[in-house]
C-alpha cells in the first residue's frame, strides 16, 4: 500500500470520527428538546417546588447545555452510559443483553442475504435483457417501493396465515431446541433478508452491468473466451470494489429494516427498546440506543468507502 | 433502459411508454383523491357502521370495517390526504431548501461550500429512520412538525444531489462569461444554473417523494407519526393489523394503498424519455 492510499485512509477516518461528533451532538440536543422538565416528570404531580429544584440542582440540570453535553461525552468514554428514567437501571445493564439479540438478528440475515443477493445480481447481469433479469429487477424494485412493515406483513400473511409454517410473533426466552430457534428467528430474518437483498441485488447487477459494457471485456469476448470466463476471470475481479462497497451500504439499511422488524415481531433487541423509549420519553436510553445505531450506520458506511479508495487501482 | 417495449406515440414533443401512461394516472387518481376525499367518502370516517369488527368486503361496505366497524374506504380515502399532502408539503420544503443551498455551494465555493457539505454530510450519515424517531420524540408529531422533520430529514440528499449536479455547469464558458459580467449570485443560481439542472432535479424530487412516504408510513406505523383520530395509510396498517391472523381487507388495502403510489412514482421515473431522467441532459 502506497502513502498516497493511506493518506487517503486516514482522511477518511478523521472525517468519520468528526461526522461521529456531529452525530452525537445532534442526538444529544434533539433529546434535551424533549417538552417538559425532566426533574418534575420524575418527581411525579405532588412534588414540592423545593423537591423539584433540589433534584434539578443534583442533576446538573441547570449548567449550560453545552457543559453537560461535554459532561455526557466524558461519561460515554468511562463507558457510563447513565441511569434510565424510567425504571432507574443502568442503562448499559438494560441494553446488554438486547444488543447480543439484535447481532444476532443482523449476523444471521447477512449471512442468508448476501450470498443470495450477490448470486442473483451477479446472474441478472451476466443474462440481461432476459426474462429472468426482468423478474429479478421488477422484483428488487417493488421490493424497494414499499415500507418495511408491509414486506413484514405480507410474510405474516403468506406463513404464518395461509401455510401455518412459521408462528407470528416470536419470543427468545421459549426457545427449547433447534426447532423452536429457527420457528423464532425465521420470520424477522426473512423480512429483512427481503429489504437488505433487494437494495443489494440492484447495486450488484449494476456493477457488474458497467464492467460488462468496458472496452476490456469486449477484447475477452473478441479473443473468443466463453462467456462464463468473461464475467469470472475478466469482469468480476474488477467489479469487486463496487460490489463490496455495495454490500456494506446495503447492510447499512438493516438499522432502518431492524427498527420496523423488531417492532412487529416484538423481538426483544435494541430497536424496540429505543422504540418503547421513544414512547416513554427515556432520555438517556433514547440516546445511548441511538448512539448504537448512528455507531454502526457509520462503521459500515466508512469501511464502505475505504474499501472503494482500496480497490481503486489508480491508487495502488 | 426502456425495459417495457410498448408502443411510444408523441405527445407534448416527448414520446411516453404505456407503463409511464398507467403510473401517471394512478398518481394523478391519488392526487385527485387527495383534494375531493371529504366531499367523496360514503360515511363519516369516525361512524361506526358495522356490528362486525375487520368485516369483510360487501356492498356497502367495498372494503369492509376496520377494528372498531367503522367504514375502511372512507379511512382510506382520508388516509390518502394525509399521507399524500403530509409527503408532498414535506418534499417541496426539502427538494427547494436543498437545491438552492446546493447551488449557492456551487457557485460560491471556498468556506461555505465545505461548511455546508460537511455539515450537512454528517446529517445524511444519521439513519433517516432512526432521526426520525429521535426529533419526533423531541417535538411530538403535530402535523407541521412532522412535515418540518420530514423535510429537515431529506435536505441533506436533495443539496448533496444538486450540487454535484451544479459544480459541472459552474465550470463552463456561459458561467465565465456570466461571471464577468457581474452577474449577482442570484441571477447566477436563478437564471444560468437552473435552467440546466431542471429536470434531473425533478426526477430526484419524485424519488425523494417516495422515501419521504415510506418514511412517514414507518413512523405512523410505529405509533409515533400522525396521531388519532387522524389515520394515514401507516397509522390505517398499524391500527389494524390485529386483522392479519383473519387476513383482513382493513390491514390489506392500506398496505395496498402505499404500495401502489410509490411503485407508481418509480415507475414513472423509470420510464420518464432518456432527455428529462439524464443527468447531463
Amino acid at each position: 500500500m502506497t502513502s498516497g492510499v493511506l493518506n487517503l485512509v486516514l482522511k477518511r477516518l478523521a472525517i468519520a470520527v468528526v461526522t461521529l461528533l456531529i452525530v452525537l451532538f445532534a442526538v444529544f440536543f434533539a433529546t434535551s428538546m424533549l417538552p417538559g422538565d425532566t426533574a418534575s416528570i420524575l418527581l411525579g404531580q405532588a412534588a414540592t417546588p423545593e423537591a423539584v429544584a433540589g433534584l434539578r440542582e443534583a442533576m446538573h440540570l441547570n449548567d449550560p447545555a453545552i457543559l453537560r453535553f461535554l459532561r455526557w461525552l466524558l461519561g460515554l468514554l468511562h463507558g457510563n452510559l447513565g441511569t434510565s428514567y424510567a425504571n432507574q437501571m443502568p442503562v448499559a445493564a438494560l441494553i446488554g443483553g438486547r444488543f447480543v439479540n439484535t447481532m444476532e438478528l443482523a449476523g444471521i440475515t447477512t449471512l442468508l442475504s448476501v450470498p443470495l443477493a450477490l448470486t442473483l445480481g451477479v446472474t441478472a447481469a451476466m443474462l440481461r435483457g432476459s426474462l429472468y433479469d426482468r423478474t429479478v429487477t421488477i422484483l428488487a424494485i417493488g421490493v424497494i417501493s414499499v415500507p418495511e412493515f408491509m414486506v413484514a406483513t405480507l410474510a405474516v400473511l403468506l406463513f404464518a396465515v395461509y401455510l401455518k409454517w412459521l408462528p407470528a410473533l416470536s419470543s427468545v426466552n421459549e426457545a427449547h431446541t433447534l426447532t423452536d430457534l429457527v420457528r423464532i428467528y425465521a420470520m424477522p430474518v426473512i423480512t429483512l433478508t427481503f429489504v437488505i437483498s433487494a437494495q443489494m441485488i440492484r447495486m450488484t447487477r449494476a456493477a457488474v452491468v458497467e464492467t460488462l459494457s468496458t472496452p476490456y471485456v469486449e477484447m475477452a469476448l473478441l479473443k473468443g473466451a466463453s462467456r462464463s470466463r468473461m464475467v469470472l476471470k475478466h469482469a468480476l475481479p474488477n467489479a469487486l470494489g463496487p460490489i463490496v462497497n455495495a454490500v456494506a451500504l446495503s447492510l447499512s439499511y438493516l438499522v432502518g429494516g431492524v427498527i420496523i422488524v423488531e417492532t412487529i415481531f416484538n423481538y426483544p433487541g435494541i430497536a424496540k427498546l429505543m422504540v418503547d423509549a421513544v414512547a416513554t420519553r427515556d432520555l438517556p436510553l433514547i440516546q445511548s440506543c441511538a448512539m448504537i445505531f448512528c455507531l454502526g450506520y457509520l462503521l459500515l458506511i466508512t469501511i464502505a468507502d475505504i474499501i472503494a479508495i482500496m480497490s481503486n487501482p489508480r491508487l495502488r | 433502459m426502456a425495459r417495457v417495449a410498448a408502443p411510444r406515440r408523441p405527445f407534448l414533443g416527448h414520446s411516453y411508454n404505456l407503463v409511464g401512461v398507467v403510473a401517471s394516472l394512478v398518481i394523478l387518481g391519488w392526487m385527485l383523491i387527495a383534494i375531493f376525499a371529504p366531499t367523496i367518502i360514503p360515511h363519516s370516517i369516525g361512524d361506526i357502521v358495522d356490528d362486525d369488527y375487520f368485516g369483510p368486503m360487501r356492498q356497502g361496505l367495498w372494503l369492509g370495517s376496520d377494528y372498531l366497524g367503522r367504514d375502511m374506504l372512507s379511512r382510506v380515502l382520508m388516509g390518502a390526504r394525509y399521507t399524500v399532502g403530509i409527503s408532498l408539503a414535506a418534499v417541496c420544503i426539502a427538494c427547494f431548501s436543498g437545491v438552492v443551498l446546493g447551488m449557492i455551494a456551487a457557485v460560491t465555493g471556498g468556506w461555505l461550500d465545505i461548511c455546508l457539505s460537511r455539515f450537512l454530510d454528517a446529517m445524511n450519515s444519521i439513519p433517516s429512520k432512526l432521526f426520525g424517531l429521535v426529533v419526533v420524540a423531541a417535538v411530538g408529531s403535530s402535523i407541521p412538525a412532522l412535515i418540518l422533520t420530514l423535510a429537515v430529514i431529506y435536505i441533506p440528499g436533495a443539496y448533496r444531489f444538486a450540487r454535484a449536479l451544479a459544480v459541472n455547469i459552474n465550470t463552463m464558458d456561459f458561467m465565465t462569461v456570466a461571471r464577468v459580467r457581474g452577474e449577482s449570485t442570484a441571477y447566477l443560481i436563478g437564471s444560468e444554473i437552473l435552467p440546466n439542472i431542471i429536470r434531473p432535479v425533478l426526477a430526484d424530487f419524485g424519488l425523494r417523494f417516495v422515501f419521504i412516504v415510506l418514511l412517514l408510513s414507518g413512523l405512523s406505523f410505529l405509533g409515533l407519526g400522525l396521531q388519532p383520530p387522524l389515520a394515514d395509510w401507516g397509522a390505517l396498517v398499524r391500527e389494524n393489523i390485529g386483522g392479519l391472523p383473519f387476513a383482513a381487507p382493513a390491514v390489506i388495502v392500506p398496505s395496498l394503498a402505499i404500495a401502489s403510489l410509490t411503485i407508481s412514482v418509480n415507475l414513472l421515473i423509470d420510464n420518464l424519455p432518456q432527455k428529462i431522467r439524464d443527468r447531463d441532459a
